[in-house]
């Protein structure tokens, strides 16, 4: 499930850490958005996974090999090590047990891209802060209740989980507002502030 | 006293299909016997087909269609004791989704059918009349080695797809798993690897019917000159229901009455949906043979993929380099959406390429013979893609 109603900018960087020719597998892959562009670019063998027939539908009507299946449950049905790439774009928030999903991420993947919002961003600390709200923003616009993102973290909680799971961080991109790259080299902690977007690369 | 009932004019022309058939035939004599999933050869047996479109110079562009338990190869041409069009010319045809300007398109009587290729209707050398029970037990896969030879004698290395509903589905599985190889794209649609308890029973309720009727003669009613006309309209009949779907029937017919304002206190047909069901039991009787339905039926209940995996459905697809396209529809409750999502659940085990497409459609297993346009862009979309990827479209 793609919950991210905007302008992907997190797709270009996404592209940008894949290797041409590769092998990928896109878990919450949409409409097909992403894979097509990698196809496209990188002349990757692409396959794609999303929980919404619609996105399924018309997936498979742009000519990309998708199937209907749930993050949380059928990522078991795929072998080890299929994929050089298992890409997690925007979806972790979404799943029901994403410690789970991260971990079954890089028995199929030599690698994995994973994507998410940063709930530390300063913006989403400031409308709990000072207004005691839950946040709704632009780029988190469903109220508490409708929300599919059941499991929201910051990335300071994220690079926590890959130290559980066991995965090695081998790149990491925080975006801003505009999709624009923050200052490389700065702590953890400053993305954790500024960062409105986190893409990871790990391996295991 | 029993009132006998004697084949009509286009019950006759029924039989004569099966023997005669307006369709090309291939005789696959001694020299080529078809080693049986029973342990026999068949030998001789001829196999009819249809084909639409040219076969390209280098014989890359053909698409074999596997038809369904009733169907036959007529997919996109009059019938010729029917008179009705093809049963697949919404999906197949010049600028359709399965466009025969640009594919060659290919579909033959499955091997236990009656409408050419050889089946219990057709005459046993050994004895000059017909097989009737004589005919070896036809498994799916059967069909399929059958259907392989005669790509085999029209020079097609590869087939570009294989797609078929239904039983077709399951023959397009068995290709893709047996015949790996030879199948570069395989769309399956309502169907699923293995045929359920509750069809096996449906299926045993139709073939009872049939051996029930005292017009069946122990399966030699051709010789006999009858026709078990209301056993194989009651198997129609029963098996109809399952094609639908409850809110098919109740929007079509709901409780209306035919022909009447009433209720007549009897038996009669007073509901319409009685009346459609005796219409589709009787009209199927004069298109199909009796022995060939118990056959088919058999077919699609002894399938089981995985079984002859040693249990595993993945194993049935190791190493394959077949794209898949498997389409199932919310209603239908023959072939649920479930059997088909095990089938794309065993391709991903086996790291094969595969599309799964999961139609909302409430017109049940039928579905897929119907004007059902997301099926149409799903199977357009695959096939464009799969196209592009053996070179018979511009990347």
């Amino acid at each position: 499930m793609s919950v991210n109603v905007h302008p992907r900018v997190d797709f270009a960087v996404i592209a940008s850490l894949v290797k041409p020719g590769s092998r990928v597998l896109d878990v919450g892959c949409g409409d097909g958005e992403l894979l097509e562009l990698l196809q496209n670019t990188k002349d990757v063998d692409g396959r794609g996974v999303e929980l919404s027939q619609k996105g399924v539908n018309e997936s498979v009507a742009r000519g990309l090999s998708v199937i209907q299946g749930d993050a949380d449950s059928d990522l078991k049905y795929y072998p080890d090590g299929g994929f050089d790439y298992v890409i997690l774009s925007q979806t972790l928030q979404a799943t029901r047990n994403p410690k789970n999903v991260l971990t079954e991420l890089l028995r199929i993947g030599e690698k994995a891209i994973v994507s998410f919002p940063n709930f530390g961003h300063w913006r989403v600390r400031t409308s709990l802060a000072i207004n005691g709200r839950m946040p709704v923003t632009k780029d988190l616009p469903y109220s508490w209740y409708d929300t599919p993102n059941i499991h929201f973290c910051t990335i300071n909680d994220f690079v926590d989980m890959t130290k559980e799971v066991g995965a090695e961080v081998e790149s990491a991109v925080a975006l801003n507002a505009l999709g624009e790259r923050l200052g490389f080299n700065m702590p953890w902690g400053f993305w954790n502030l500024f960062g409105q977007q986190a893409v990871f690369l790990l391996k295991r | 006293m029993t009132k006998i009932s004697r084949p009509s004019a286009k019950k006759a022309q029924q039989s004569q299909e099966a023997t005669n058939p307006h369709s090309p035939v291939v005789d696959f004599g001694a020299d080529k016997p078809l080693h049986l999933d029973s342990g026999v050869s068949l030998s001789p047996f001829r196999i009819a087909y249809q084909s639409y479109g040219e076969l390209n110079a280098d014989k890359s562009n053909a698409i074999l269609v596997c038809h369904a338990l009733t169907g036959d190869q007529h997919v996109a041409n009059v019938h010729p004791v029917t008179g009705k069009p093809g049963w697949w010319e919404l999906l197949i045809g010049p600028g359709k989704p399965i466009d025969t300007d640009r594919y060659f398109v290919l579909c033959s009587n499955v091997l236990g059918g009656c409408l050419g290729s050889t089946g219990p209707a057709s005459i046993n050398p050994e004895t000059g009349k017909a097989y009737a029970l004589d005919l070896p037990i036809i498994t799916i896969a059967d069909m399929v080695r059958a259907q392989a030879m005669l790509i085999e004698h029209l020079g097609i290395k590869q087939l570009f797809a294989v797609i078929g509903g239904s039983m077709g589905g399951m023959q397009v599985l068995e290709w893709a798993s047996s015949h790996s190889d030879k199948v570069f794209a395989a769309v399956a649609i309502a169907t699923g690897a293995r045929h359920s308890s509750q069809n096996i029973a449906f299926h045993e309720v139709g073939r009872q019917a049939v051996m029930a009727d005292p017009d069946w003669k122990e399966g030699r009613y051709l010789e006999a000159g009858t026709v078990p006309r209301k056993g194989l309209s009651v198997a129609r009949m029963a098996a109809h229901i399952t094609y639908l779907s409850e809110t098919a029937l109740h929007n079509k017919f709901g409780r209306n009455l035919q022909d009447r304002q009433k209720l007549t206190f009897g038996f009669d047909a007073d509901f319409q949906i009685e009346s459609y069901l005796r219409h589709q039991g009787t009209t199927f009787v004069e298109r199909f043979d009796p022995n060939s339905y118990l056959y088919m039926t058999r077919a699609m209940d002894y399938f089981d993929l995985a079984a002859e995996h040693g249990g595993r459905l993945a194993d049935a697809f190791a190493g394959s380099k077949t794209r898949f396209c498997i389409v199932s529809f919310t209603s239908d409750w023959l072939f649920p959406t479930s059997e088909s999502r095990m089938v794309a659940h065993a391709l991903n085990a086996a790291g094969a390429s595969v599309s799964f497409v999961e139609i909302e459609s409430d017109r049940g297993h039928d579905s897929f013979l119907l004007d059902e346009p997301e099926m149409f862009s799903t199977i357009t979309g695959f096939i464009r893609s799969a196209a592009r990827a053996k070179g018979l479209l511009p990347s």
